[in-house]
């Protein structure tokens, strides 16, 4: 086991340090000094971050500081740092998608939830790597190179948000911000032993996010505990005016939940979120749920059969809105420009140097999706396959509570397995997507680990807005798995 | 219900040239197989007979989102014109425009 | 083939909404601004911003629905995607197959009746000025963009192709305008490019089925408009009889060459790749909202002419013209209250409409009650004409007063009938021949003796009744 994943384990939770610089007890600059110092000595081989803001994260912790000195509230993740995937708009701080195209641009505003973060306290430590425009699911789609999975550096840190779930499993900080579109908080936390959640659609202001695909995206937490994602998932939820896709209320604060355990609950195992997956994936999520029944839940075996069409339908809906989301990048008004004579041209040069392979396959995916003639087969089938599975998720949760499944189907695979094999690397999202498409929050929770030593996360699912229930499942899973480690030891059997 | 035919060379070009992409012929080869075995996994929804479902564009049941018509400051025009490539005059310099807007 | 050419137009009205801010973000919607100066995050497309609806876009939409009798709709935005310099987006949010507005029509003031399709709402693009040796586009070195209009709110009206000529053409974006402007949703200032049209012509052997439409682009004014549809119908007409076909194509209409030009040869084929727009909800207007809309439409113009028309009892073919001349100068308020002051309609509308154009602005603030008065003294014949029109002009500058005072300020009293009778006799006796041929039926020597008696009297004379002595005499 490496330093810097030794270093992640003993790192504090995000809540006892906001408790800490409350109290007095730290400071916000000695937090973000023991943030800077952990990056420096192990993001060279890591490269969770794309850049550390060193500046302004100190200019944010002597805020926090003077507010403490002050007697101030400085907010509930006060002096807390926070990494931000690198497809959140931050004022003077250059924001790329990890794509040439975008390469020097300075956004000349913040997103909703940096805003929110830092009336909150917390201190922005700097951007993190990710695959290119959110499009991957292993982080080696990044213009600027693959972040290596904190545990094991030949293997990837899973995607797009790898940079930000690397930079809290190596204990750079407690919290990375990340967007989960098909699965891109969800998965990469999930490879790297981190919590990962993707709150309901519209609970999280988007304002700021750069697109992906619109009717999917949304930004979540990544974090070392289930209360920790709760915390900033109470920070950054809310309406957002700027945001018309954003809800009126945000979903209840998990609160006093994650103590309630679950007895009396009604917890589905999600077959189609099981079958397939790599034998000892599938084994770590039965003994979660058999842990949960022990603690007093229910537990039945659950089918919905609709997920399996989940995979077809989002690789047309995502690429769809990504090919539009993306024709703003054509060298007119900022980023990369490829002189040309003419300006259809020079927009042709421009996106061909400056897009990598996988954006380019989803852009021309998305088009075709689109394009006359196959509008109704594709990108239509797909918007009612939708309505499928949100009608077939609601047939399930009228037995359940929530439903528990894998988040991915293997561990953490090598760098370059699957990176020539688009298909492949798309299969990495099979569990994650259907949440994304019927717009319902779904968690990942750090279970035990594969016959490869490394982790293995457990997802729990729930309906809209129902993130009480869903935190209330997920703090059960993670002592779970905390009293599973006392007794397992390090050894992990496989299946 | 028939699902259309399977995706070929002549379609990624066309579609590279409508997203404004340049292909070399080997890149063009190489996408080519590539997106149609995406598209082929895609029939299995291509194939669904669905035509009594109601397509779902937004998750959630959301209406008449409106804003007051009120101003708001603008952004700093030299903060705007520093971001891109090229300036004159106030404005964003582009080379000449061949065809008219559609 | 046989039978006349019939020409067959439905027009494109792209009109901007007067809102105090844009469709989708809170930058001001104003005109003639330094470049660049009213973008934000949202109109300029930069990475992560959102678009939010503007409410008082959507009511003026709606009052333009109602105002064209058409139904008010749920609708739902869509991107049109395709790639141009002035629209940061490189998609333009509009509404596609749901728009706002369905249906409806337009009555234009000959009596005929022009069908539209639909008036839905969109973001209008920024302005691109074309750079180098001549200004035009395709001789341009470069271009230079500029969006401060980039996400001006714009509904577009579409017509039915009901339209038959030039002429009808022109009158019935003329009265759109004035429709628009009744509504409150525009400025109809087409100078400004607040109205923009986009003509889609065709022609045809009559009774035919339609023919080939070519779209006309660029008309920004009501005689391009009325010439470029002219010229197009021409030009097919001659293609056609020289063997010819009609394309489908956009042309640009060329003002100074006065003809329409292809832009054919480097024309794209367009794949809009419309689909909903993700970033923005559906959108259904509640029944009270929609009924509080129609409610505050204006008197529309055609209700405003039957109006006046109906004061006048049966107007002949010159009292109409001045009944719409009146109504599109937004008169028609003052005549009305003039009428009711006791005016005589048909003098009230004859100075309305003859009398008030020359400084709009001031005549719009004058006095009613002013007004009033002094029509009722020159139909009393207690002022001439020439001596009303005087008074007209003072009452308007100073935006109203009392015509009596003016009038006997300027030293305006009518004349006796007995001394204007020996003026008349006295001018006879002088010019004995002009009077002769006058006798002999020469009338139009009528004028020559009402402008010497004019001269004669400083004016003061009333034109009516020298005529009136005139004839007198000559019997």
């Amino acid at each position: 086991m490496s330093a810097a994943a030794a270093a992640g384990a003993a790192a504090p939770s995000a809540a006892a340090i906001a408790a800490a610089v409350r109290s007095g007890e730290r400071t916000a600059g000695g937090v973000l000094d023991a943030s800077l110092a952990a990056i420096a000595a192990g993001d060279g081989e890591v490269h969770a971050f794309l850049h550390v803001a060193s500046d302004a994260a100190r200019a944010d912790a002597e805020a926090v500081d003077a507010a403490v000195t002050a007697g101030r509230d400085p907010g509930p993740l006060a002096g807390v740092p926070v990494a931000l995937k690198d497809n959140l708009c931050t004022r003077g701080v250059p924001t790329t998608c990890a794509s040439k195209i975008l390469d020097g641009w300075v956004p000349p505003y913040d997103a909703t939830v940096v805003e929110r973060l830092r009336a909150a306290g917390a201190v922005v430590v700097g951007k993190t790597n990710m695959d290119e425009f959110a499009m991957g699911s292993s982080t080696e789609n990044s213009a600027v190179g693959p972040t290596r999975h904190p545990k094991d550096r030949t293997r990837v840190p899973g995607g797009s948000s790898g940079g930000s779930a690397a930079a809290v499993a190596a204990g750079f900080v407690p919290v990375g911000l990340g967007s989960d579109t098909g699965g891109s908080v969800r998965q990469p936390a999930a490879l790297c032993g981190t919590v990962g959640l993707k709150p309901t659609y519209g609970v999280v202001s988007r304002y700021g996010l750069v697109a992906f695909a619109s009717s999917l995206d949304q930004i979540g937490p990544m974090t070392t505990t289930v209360a920790d994602a709760a915390l900033v998932l109470e920070v950054i939820a809310g309406h957002d005016r700027r945001d018309s896709t954003s809800l009126a209320e945000p979903p209840p604060p998990a609160g006093r939940s994650l103590d309630r355990g679950v007895e009396g609950l009604r917890i589905g195992l999600c077959r189609e979120l099981v079958d397939g997956t790599a034998p000892d994936v599938a084994a770590r999520v039965r003994e979660a749920v058999e842990a949960l029944a022990a603690a007093g839940a229910t537990v039945e075996e659950v089918s919905v059969p609709e997920m399996r069409y989940g995979l077809s339908a989002y690789y047309l809906i995502a690429p769809a809105e990504a090919s539009s989301n993306l024709a703003r990048y054509d060298g007119v008004r900022y980023g990369l420009r490829v002189d040309a004579p003419d300006v259809a041209s020079m927009n042709t040069a421009t996106r061909t140097a400056g897009f990598g392979p996988e954006v380019k396959r989803r852009i021309m995916l998305g088009t075709y999706a689109l394009s006359a003639g196959y509008y109704d087969a594709y990108y239509g089938k797909a918007q009612r396959v939708r309505t499928l599975m949100i009608e077939a998720f609601a047939r399930a949760y009228a037995t359940v509570d929530v439903l528990v499944g894998a988040t991915a189907p293997t561990t953490a695979f090598p760098l370059g397995e699957r990176v020539d094999d688009p298909m492949a690397m798309y299969m990495s999202d099979v569990c994650t997507i259907p949440s994304n498409l019927a717009g319902h929050p779904a968690i990942s929770v750090p279970f035990g680990s594969g016959a490869d030593g490394l982790p293995v996360g457990v997802q729990v699912l729930a309906p809209a807005l129902g993130e009480e229930r869903m935190f209330q499942v997920a703090a059960a899973v993670e002592r779970a798995a905390a009293e599973r480690r006392g007794t397992a030891g390090a050894g992990e059997a496989g299946a | 219900m028939t699902t259309p035919a399977a995706l070929g060379r002549d379609d990624v070009a066309h579609v590279a040239a409508l997203a404004r992409l340049a292909l070399t012929d080997e890149e063009l080869d190489r996408f080519t197989g590539q997106l149609a075995r995406v598209i082929e996994h895609a029939r299995d929804v291509a194939a669904l007979d669905v035509a009594d479902v109601v397509p779902t564009a937004h998750a959630l049941p959301i209406r008449n989102v409106l804003r007051p018509d009120e101003p708001e400051p603008c952004l700093d025009r030299d903060t705007v014109l520093a971001q891109a490539p090229e300036v004159e005059d106030g404005r964003f310099k582009v080379p000449r425009i061949v065809g008219e807007a559609p | 083939m046989s039978g006349e050419w019939e020409t067959v137009v439905g027009l494109e009205v792209h009109c901007e909404l007067r809102t105090r801010t844009k469709l989708f973000c809170a930058c001001p919607n104003v005109f003639g601004e330094e470049p660049n100066t009213n973008v934000c995050p949202v109109c300029l497309g930069l990475p992560g911003s959102l678009p939010v609806l503007n409410e008082e876009a959507v009511e003026l939409a709606m009052r333009i629905g109602a105002a064209l009798h058409a139904e008010v709709r749920p609708s739902s935005f869509y991107r049109k995607n395709y790639f141009y310099p002035d629209m940061p987006k490189d998609y333009q949010i509009s509404q596609y197959d749901e728009p706002i507005n369905v249906g409806g029509h337009l009555d234009l003031p000959d009596g005929s009746r022009v069908g539209i399709v639909r008036a839905h709402l969109e973001e209008d693009t920024g302005k691109t000025a074309h750079l180098g040796e001549t200004g035009r586009i395709h001789a341009a070195d470069y271009s230079l963009v500029d969006y401060n209009r980039s996400g001006v709110p714009l509904v577009e009206i579409v017509s039915e192709p009901d339209i038959r000529s030039a002429a009808q053409a022109r009158a019935y974006a003329a009265e759109l305008r004035a429709v628009l402007v009744a509504t409150g949703a525009s400025d109809g200032k087409m100078e400004e490019g607040s109205m923009r049209v986009d003509a889609n012509v065709s022609v045809r052997r009559a009774g035919a089925e339609l023919g080939t439409r070519c779209e006309i682009k660029n008309l920004n004014s009501l005689r391009s408009l009325a010439r470029a549809v002219e010229h197009e119908a021409a030009r097919q007409v001659a293609l056609l009889e020289a063997g010819g076909v009609v394309v489908q194509e956009t042309r640009h209409w060329d003002e100074q060459a006065g003809r329409t030009i292809s832009m054919r040869s480097k024309e794209e084929a367009f794949d809009y790749r419309y689909f909903p727009e993700p970033d923005l909800v559906p959108l259904a207007p509640d029944e009270a909202w929609r009924q509080r809309a129609a409610a505050a439409v204006g008197r529309l113009p055609a209700e405003r002419r039957r109006g006046l028309a109906g004061l006048v009892g049966e107007p002949t073919p010159a009292q109409v013209d001045q009944v719409q001349a009146v109504v599109d100068l937004g008169l028609d308020e003052l005549v009305v209250a003039a009428v009711s002051a006791g005016a005589p309609a048909t003098l009230a509308l004859a100075r309305a409409a003859n009398e008030l154009a020359a400084d709009l602005e001031a005549a719009l603030a004058l006095d009613p009650g002013s007004f009033a008065a002094l029509v009722v003294l020159e139909a009393r014949g207690e002022l001439t004409a020439t001596q009303s029109k005087a008074v007209l002009a003072e009452l308007v500058a100073a935006g109203g007063g009392d015509p009596v005072s003016i009038a006997a300020a300027r030293g305006f009293e009518s004349l006796s009938d007995e001394f204007l009778r020996d003026v008349v006799g006295q001018l006879i006796e002088a010019n004995p021949g002009e009077w002769g041929r006058f006798c002999e039926g020469e009338d139009k020597l009528a004028g020559f003796f009402t402008g010497q008696v004019m001269k004669a009297t400083g004016g003061k004379a009333d034109g009516k009744a020298v005529a009136a002595e005139l004839r007198r005499r000559r019997n």
